[in-house]
């Protein structure tokens, strides 16, 4: 009787199986790595309509982002500034520079900059940025060393486990109230000194401030 | 067995050539799959959205209405934001006389708060003592900031300087969209005691603390 099947078909279906595991690990690997926030969202720096840096005016200038956010500690919202804000400054600082001709053009005729947003929530999610601001969330946790940015991209996921991080355990992020919008502040220039007291004020201020650890679904879906 | 090792190497790096490493900075907004729950249709601050005739979402109140809002305390009695009184307009009532001294209670919670604005939106131009020195003079970028311890502005009336905070004057831009009533007057309050710690001399201290400097 002729041989249906060469000898090699025996080890086929082990191939099989190894190929499909292969396959199934890599494409696991793929969407776990690559479909989530931490990679869509993270390092998205849109071209802006006018090349406005904060690592000039926040870091180099040292000005306080509140000066341009306004309402970041009154609202849920921080706004954009009005080309009025920037004109402050650059009715006299930069004034005939071509890179300015649309923050000119917008104050004199009140046409809105068109600023590109880059952190923006899912519409079911409530968010509220003077409630943050006000507890001594500094906003370098969500938005990175925006001073040291020429052009502001996203550093933070802003995921559900992202929020319910800090949520959990609010201590660990805390710090006084006056050094929220001092992004490279900290206790100590000791680490270890600095993770020490972290711990000990961290306490104390969701203690004495009596900040809540708000986990229930209705604090951010309502 | 090699060629399917080959091709899924070959397909890793594909991928990863052209996704990249997580955090990489990319100019394409992120995707969203299903985005119907994500986006829906309101309206959010400082968008564009053609409801409005205008194209902004963001309106102003139309002319003539009075925002909900609570009194300004104040030293002689409660003041509604509508109310054509000192602590709004900076004038004697009814005239156009400056008021002379600050109409709120100068508490040192009062000076706290007027440092702290004062500190945003002052000193990158007067500087944090308000000696003028702040940081664009010091880049040479804006030459003319005045000195608040200039005698012409010690003398000044404080409802004159809530002017100028206000409605700007000259070279300087108005600060009144972007600075409260209240914290108007905290930073005049605060500007007070600069102009005094720095005109003062330890002749103004009590004797016993005269006493212990020496
Ligand atoms: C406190 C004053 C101040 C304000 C307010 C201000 N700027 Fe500037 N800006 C400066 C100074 C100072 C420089 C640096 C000038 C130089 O390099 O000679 C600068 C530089 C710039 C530049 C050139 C960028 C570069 O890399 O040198 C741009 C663009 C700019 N500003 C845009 C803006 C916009 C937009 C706003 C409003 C949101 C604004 N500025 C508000 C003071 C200000
Ligand atoms: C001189 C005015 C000015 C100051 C000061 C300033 N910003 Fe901004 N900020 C802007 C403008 C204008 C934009 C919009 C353009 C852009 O995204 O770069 C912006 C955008 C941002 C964004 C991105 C918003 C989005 O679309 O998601 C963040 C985050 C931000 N600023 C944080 C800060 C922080 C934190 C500070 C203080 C360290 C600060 N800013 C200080 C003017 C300012
Ligand atoms: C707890 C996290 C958190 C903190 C702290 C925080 N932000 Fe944000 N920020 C966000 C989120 C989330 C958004 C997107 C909100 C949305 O969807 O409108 C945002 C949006 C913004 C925007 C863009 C608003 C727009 O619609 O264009 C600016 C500007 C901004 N933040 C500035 C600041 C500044 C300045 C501070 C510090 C004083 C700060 N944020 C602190 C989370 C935070
Ligand atoms: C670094 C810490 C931190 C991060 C990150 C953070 N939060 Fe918070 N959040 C707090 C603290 C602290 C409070 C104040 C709790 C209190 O009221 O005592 C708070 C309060 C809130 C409130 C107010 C709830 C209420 O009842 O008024 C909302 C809403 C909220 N957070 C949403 C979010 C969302 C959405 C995110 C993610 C984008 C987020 N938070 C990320 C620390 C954080
Ligand atoms: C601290 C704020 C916060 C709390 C508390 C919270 N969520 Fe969320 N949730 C978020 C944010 C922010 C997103 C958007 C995530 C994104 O866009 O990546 C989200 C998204 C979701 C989604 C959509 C799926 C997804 O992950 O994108 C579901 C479902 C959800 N939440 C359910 C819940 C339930 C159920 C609870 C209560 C157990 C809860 N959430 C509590 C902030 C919160
Ligand atoms: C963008 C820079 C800038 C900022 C910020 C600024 N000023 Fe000025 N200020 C000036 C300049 C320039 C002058 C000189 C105006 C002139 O005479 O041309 C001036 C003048 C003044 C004067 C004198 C006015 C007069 O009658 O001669 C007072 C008072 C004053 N500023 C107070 C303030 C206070 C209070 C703040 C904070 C809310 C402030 N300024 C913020 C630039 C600034």
């Amino acid at each position: 009787m002729p041989v249906i099947f060469p000898k090699w078909t025996n080890q086929l279906p082990f191939l099989i199986a190894a190929g499909l595991a292969l396959a199934g690990g890599a494409v696991t690997a793929g969407v776990t790595y690559y479909f989530t926030p931490k990679y869509s969202r993270v390092g998205y720096e849109p071209i802006q309509p006018v090349p406005f840096s904060h690592a000039v005016h926040a870091g180099q200038l040292g000005m306080d982002c509140r000066y341009c956010h306004t309402t970041v500690e009154k609202s849920w919202f921080s706004n954009i500034p009005s080309a009025s804000t920037c004109m402050n400054c650059h009715n006299q600082v930069l004034k005939d520079d071509p890179r300015l001709a649309l923050v000119r053009e917008s104050a004199t005729n009140g046409v809105p900059i068109p600023w590109v947003q880059i952190h923006r929530v899912p519409d079911y999610v409530y968010f509220n940025h003077s409630v943050h601001v006000r507890r001594g969330i500094s906003c370098v946790e969500c938005h990175g060393r925006v001073d040291q940015m020429d052009e502001v991209h996203h550093v933070q996921s802003l995921t559900m486990a992202f929020c319910l991080n800090c949520h959990r355990d609010p201590a660990a992020f805390i710090r006084p109230e006056s050094k929220v919008t001092d992004l490279g502040w900290q206790w100590n220039t000791n680490a270890d000194v600095a993770a020490e007291m972290q711990a000990t004020n961290g306490v104390k201020f969701v203690h004495d401030w009596r900040v809540q650890s708000l986990q229930n679904c209705s604090a951010c879906h309502r | 067995m090699r060629y399917v090792l080959l091709i899924l190497l070959t397909m890793v790096a594909v991928v990863f050539g052209i996704a990249g490493l997580r955090g990489h900075l990319s100019r394409k907004p992120p995707v969203e799959i299903i985005p119907d729950m994500n986006r829906q249709f309101k309206l959010r601050p400082e968008a564009a959205d053609n409801f409005f005739a205008n194209d902004h979402t963001s309106q102003l109140p139309p002319p003539g209405t009075i925002p909900r809002s609570r009194p300004i305390q104040t030293l002689s009695g409660p003041v509604y934001p509508y109310e054509d009184a000192p602590v709004n307009t900076g004038f004697i009532t009814g005239t156009t006389n400056f008021v002379a001294t600050n109409p709120l209670p100068v508490t040192p919670a009062l000076l706290q708060q007027g440092r702290e604005q004062f500190e945003i939106f002052c000193t990158p131009c007067h500087g944090a003592l308000g000696d003028g020195n702040g940081i664009t003079k010091k880049l040479g970028v804006m030459p003319s900031v005045a000195n608040l311890h200039d005698p012409r502005i010690v003398d000044m009336a404080d409802g004159e300087i809530f002017n100028t905070i206000t409605h700007g004057k000259n070279l300087m831009g108005a600060y009144g969209p972007t600075v409260p009533v209240q914290d108007r007057w905290a930073i005049i309050a605060y500007v007070r005691a600069l102009q005094l710690s720095w005109l003062g001399s330890t002749n103004d201290l009590p004797p016993d603390l005269r006493a212990a400097l020496k």
